[in-house]
């Protein structure tokens, strides 16, 4: 495991670009997943219709697919960006699919009295949603919520291969290729770095389970 | 020059595993004619590595299958390129006819191993000789100086060399991961985020097409190959600005296979069959420059 010791540096560097990666695809994806979780529990159809019609497609899409027509498919439209904010975009908009339908599973367990009491006190569909229902919603959705997260982050691999550079996977391609270490030890170096990213994020998620479980 | 082309990330650890586990079979050559003379019956000194190819009837030669211009295997079979001539030039003075040569695949990342482990007899592989590999194994040659150069779209004026990169911070260049030039533009870029990896050196001309990078960098001939495919689009900017000499790998300390081997380079220059073997491979591409023999490393 000497390549890990002696290109330390590289790893550490890799580690906190990828680190960055899943921070910012982890508060896109919460954001417009809620966003398309609410059109999808909305009472207006065409909302109903988008956030259903979202869902179908992205979920569906292989992730490597989405990444590709962000990467390759919007430049040949004349639009230019970086790849970074490319891949991102591609991750968040991958990822909010899978965190709308924990979310939605969520408001599907409050039970229907709630909103109905909050419709009877005369707060509306905006109202008893953010003040009734998503809060309880909220926590039931931790743990399912915890996995896509989870997979996000290792899924934010595989923005390497679409002109993302300087993330962890990078790295290991750079020291087992260019330079001419073995795979094996450079890659198992790779895995811990991203364990060091998932196996903190569990012991997070299960502290946060932990404080808003409510007994129902 | 020291550099792996893989189809996809996805299939990258996979892929480096099974190199580090699978043998690699072998594929006979295609029915081509030799371009130099093929010797009939040569003998050499006992205890020599010819003498032993010449006994054993079997010459294993490790080559690239997917190194266009250098060593490519071809869809209908049989293998082209300026290391396989190379190769043909070597079998010729061991009395093998190009279609005897029994053909491995080298990937970079194993060629020191299969030839400490003598599954081939000799590498011809875009091989650049370095002290590094030179701890393992031994070269014969060099019998080609490539050099890495940039393209741009054809209406680029801003870069006319690696120099250009620290003048205009925001000019980004592409190449392949894990390749020698990607590590060797590094020292001429001002910041990291310059340079942009694909797996593949097509993404990189796709994403000069499209503004998503405004150079790409590589060795000179495989950019001339885009050139001239590009129909114009694109041009090559500045000069060569490194030397890759590539060499044939032997096994550590064999002195006398190292020197027949140059000899049988020597002699197909001489003769001129070199040339033609440039011309027809790796020298097809227009703009491609005909190399000089270069001078040989001493064998050690």
């Amino acid at each position: 495991m000497g390549v890990v010791i002696d290109n330390f540096d590289l790893y550490l560097s890799g580690f906190l670009t990828s680190v960055m990666i899943c921070l910012w695809g982890l508060i896109g994806s919460l954001i417009l997943g809620v966003i398309i979780a609410t059109f999808r529990v909305s009472p207006i159809p065409i909302l109903k219709w988008v956030g259903s019609a979202y869902v179908t497609v992205v979920r569906n899409t292989p992730l490597t697919l989405v990444l590709f027509f962000f990467a390759f498919g919007l430049p040949e439209l004349g639009i230019n960006t970086s790849y970074y904010a490319f891949g991102l975009a591609a991750l968040i908009i991958y990822t909010s699919a899978f965190v709308c339908e924990a979310v939605r599973s969520g408001i599907n367990s409050v039970s229907a009295g709630q909103a109905e009491a909050a419709r009877s006190i005369g707060l509306g569909f905006g109202q008893s949603l953010t003040l009734v229902v998503l809060p309880q919603a909220m926590r039931t959705v931790v743990p399912p919520l915890g996995s896509v997260i989870i997979a996000m982050f290792k899924n934010s691999a595989v923005l390497g291969a679409f002109g993302v550079g300087g993330d962890l996977w990078s790295t290991g391609m750079d020291l087992s290729s260019a330079q001419g270490y073995a795979p094996l030890p450079v890659f198992i170096g790779v895995a811990v770095g991203y364990l060091c990213i998932t196996i903190p994020s569990g012991l997070a998620l299960q502290v946060i389970e932990r404080k808003v479980a409510i007994a129902r | 020059m020291h550099r792996r082309i893989i189809g996809s990330r996805s299939a990258v650890v996979g892929a480096a595993l099974m190199m580090t586990l699978s043998a690699c079979g072998s594929i006979g050559g295609a029915n081509v004619e030799s371009r130099v003379e093929v010797v009939d019956n040569p003998v050499f000194d006992e205890g020599t590595t010819m003498a032993r190819i010449v006994e054993d009837g079997r010459f294993r030669v490790g080559i690239k299958f997917d190194q266009p211009g250098f060593g490519l295997m071809r869809l209908e079979g049989g293998f082209t390129g300026f290391d396989v001539e190379i190769a043909q030039f070597v079998a010729a003075g061991l009395g093998f006819e190009p279609s005897d040569i029994d053909y491995y695949e080298a990937p970079s990342q194993r060629r020191e191993e299969i030839l400490e482990y003598d599954n081939v007899d000799m590498v011809v592989s875009t091989y650049t000789i370095n002290d590094r590999r030179r701890e393992r194994i031994s070269f014969a040659g060099p019998y080609y100086i490539a050099g890495q150069q940039l393209m741009v779209n054809a209406d680029d004026e801003r870069i006319t060399g690696p120099e250009s990169f620290t003048e205009h911070p925001d000019a980004t260049v592409c190449s392949v991961t894990g390749s020698t030039p990607s590590q060797e533009i590094q020292p001429y870029l001002a910041n990291v985020s310059q340079l942009v990896l694909f797996d593949v050196y097509s993404k990189c001309a796709d994403a000069l097409r499209t503004g998503q990078v405004d150079s790409v960098t590589t060795d000179n001939v495989i950019l001339l190959g885009f050139v001239a495919k590009s129909d114009g689009e694109f041009k090559m900017a500045g000069e060569q600005f490194t030397e890759e000499p590539y060499g044939i790998g032997i096994t550590k300390g064999d002195v006398a296979f190292c020197e027949f081997i140059n000899e049988q380079v020597q002699l197909a220059y001489d003769s001129g069959a070199y040339t033609e073997a440039w011309l027809d491979t790796a020298g097809s591409v227009e703009g491609a420059q005909t190399p000089e023999l270069p001078e040989f490393d001493p064998c050690t």
